[in-house]
């Protein structure tokens, strides 16, 4: 043949033997004759699975999922999912209940220190109040549904029994499921629409300084956010997006993941969830039992002119200067 | 008291799935869902093994401890057995079995699962229903243990690869065989599964 063409079949025979020696390595061994030994061909168990996560083959159905023999791994999501989810999300969410309980004991309801004004000033309007209430109601459907995988045989079973137990968990299971739509689209509207308002200040680190207005006879300055509420808004922001993206891919298993997608999706989803429920925790907290004057901010919109100008004086001041523009009264009595 | 297990000798393994057809028949497995399967390690090349695997009915069965209804429990024979009535279908099981064995039929959108369904070792349902009746066929397949029998794919196995019965015996005449022979690639899936392994 011409030398081209055998310069080409030469590279073509280099490339394939470079290629098929980059497979896993099933070491072929020979027997005293020079001829392959099948038997001293064979790897074991313990050989492979020092090699590779999980031992793979051939099957002829078309369920990918089959073709895994063996992976160990199973036995430490085990493990991870009845030992350390529990011990770890008890260890937040009830030591974060704990906190909160001290915090309202020692610290008490932050009162509006002037009292209250009886005129209101505008705070959020109805549909970022809509959006608001969109994705907390639905993180509280979630976050009770989702509770109930990890903590609801230890928790509720003994008390109901376990047919009543399986009827609530499957309606649980349902209920998570559909809920999550709702709380991705919540989401994904208080992203968009508070993202502005939430950007970091330099007056974040005065408010910080000044104690965060937890400190009695010390005003703390903020904007229209300050840094606490900023912090729950990324955290938030980050823990929604990490908590839908593994939801997804646990709501549609096997489309594209293997099993070790699918162990790291619900590990990340639990882990996350828990610290995500904790975060709320705190933030129920603060809009209702912990502050005075705060809850009708989300609650019905308006807010106590003393209440915005302690706790948020520069948006308050903003706010005043757009309505005095063409020299109209400062805020309107309340009716 | 006899703990019963599975062994499938790789070196006898000529992937002829009779045991998978045997399974299918004996207990009128739906379509798609596959209690047991042949998988082939190394295919075409020297050193070729098959395996056939379904439900290993583990010693600390992970299915069962992850399972967030408790539907899944071990026999005082070692069977792993669960209950159709009580399961959710979340699909955890799955995750934790280091052998693929559960099964799930699909039920609606979504990837929403049906009841769980797995090897039995043909000792019928872990439901309420009457051993060896029709309603506890219908949902869980025969219960050829209740009789005293052993599983179908093992007593159909063409080659006696596969075994199944009393972990002393079969792990005895697996030895025996790896001593006549002078070969053997291991008893698959033991280590894992029942935390012990056939030292020959």
């Amino acid at each position: 043949m011409t030398l081209p063409v055998s310069i080409r079949l030469l590279v073509l025979a280099v490339a394939w033997l470079v290629m098929a020696a980059a497979v896993p390595a099933y070491a072929e061994k020979f027997g005293p004759d020079g001829a392959p030994d099948p038997t001293a061909s064979v790897v074991d168990q313990e050989t492979l699975l020092k090699q590779v996560p999980r031992i793979e083959g051939r099957i002829d159905i078309p369920d990918r999922k089959a073709a895994v023999l063996i992976q160990p791994a199973g036995r430490t999501w085990d493990y991870f999912h009845e030992v350390l989810l529990h011990w770890g999300g008890a260890i937040v969410i009830l030591g974060t209940i704990a906190l909160l309980a001290l915090a309202y004991f020692i610290v008490g309801r932050i009162r509006i220190a002037g009292g209250r004004s009886g005129q209101k000033i505008l705070r959020f309007k109805a549909f970022e109040r809509f959006s608001h209430w969109l994705t907390a109601v639905s993180f509280v459907i979630l976050g009770l549904t989702g509770l109930n995988i990890t903590f609801g045989k230890l928790v509720l079973l003994p008390v109901v029994g376990p047919d009543a137990f399986s009827e609530i968990s499957e309606a649980a299971k349902y209920l998570h499921n559909f809920t999550s739509f709702a709380f991705m689209a919540g989401l994904v509207l208080i992203i968009v629409i508070f993202f502005k308002d939430n950007l970091p200040e330099k007056v974040d680190l005065d408010w910080l300084r000044q104690g965060g207005g937890f400190i009695k006879n010390r005003h703390a300055p903020a904007g229209r956010f300050n840094l606490g509420e900023k912090l729950v808004y990324w955290l938030s922001l980050m823990a929604g997006i990490v908590v839908s993206l593994s939801g997804v891919l646990l709501l549609f298993p096997f489309y594209g993941t293997d099993i070790a997608d699918m162990q790291l999706a619900q590990g990340a989803h639990a882990v996350v969830a828990v610290l995500f429920v904790a975060l709320i925790l705190a933030h129920i907290y603060i809009g209702t039992l912990g502050m005075e004057g705060a809850f009708e901010a989300m609650g019905q919109g308006d807010v106590d002119l003393n209440w915005a100008k302690e706790h948020h004086d520069l948006w308050l001041a903003r706010q005043l200067e757009k309505e005095r523009g063409p020299g109209r009264p400062a805020a309107t009595p309340a009716e | 008291m006899a703990r019963m297990k599975f062994l499938c000798d790789a070196d006898r393994c000529i992937d002829c799935n009779a045991c998978v057809t045997a399974c299918k028949n004996e207990n009128e497995v739906p379509w798609g869902i596959n209690r047991r399967r042949v998988v082939t390690i190394n295919d075409g090349k020297p050193g070729e093994r098959s395996v056939s695997m379904a439900c290993m009915h583990c010693t600390d069965a992970p299915c069962a401890a992850v399972c967030p209804v408790s539907c899944i429990y071990p026999t005082d024979d070692g069977i792993v057995l669960h209950d159709k009535d009580i399961c959710i279908g979340c699909g955890y099981c799955f995750y934790a079995c280091p052998f693929g064995a559960p099964q799930y039929p699909q039920v609606g959108n979504f990837g929403s699962r049906g009841k769980m369904d797995k090897c039995t070792y043909c000792a019928g349902g872990g439901g309420p229903e009457a051993p060896g009746s029709a309603a506890e066929f219908e949902k869980y397949g025969s219960d050829r243990f209740g009789e005293g029998k052993l599983p179908m794919c093992a007593e159909m196995c063409s080659t006696k690869s596969l075994l199944a019965g009393d972990g002393d015996i079969i792990a005895q005449i697996y030895k025996e065989r790896v001593l006549k022979r002078g070969y053997g690639s291991g008893a698959w899936g033991w280590m894992t599964a029942y935390r012990e392994d056939i030292k020959v």
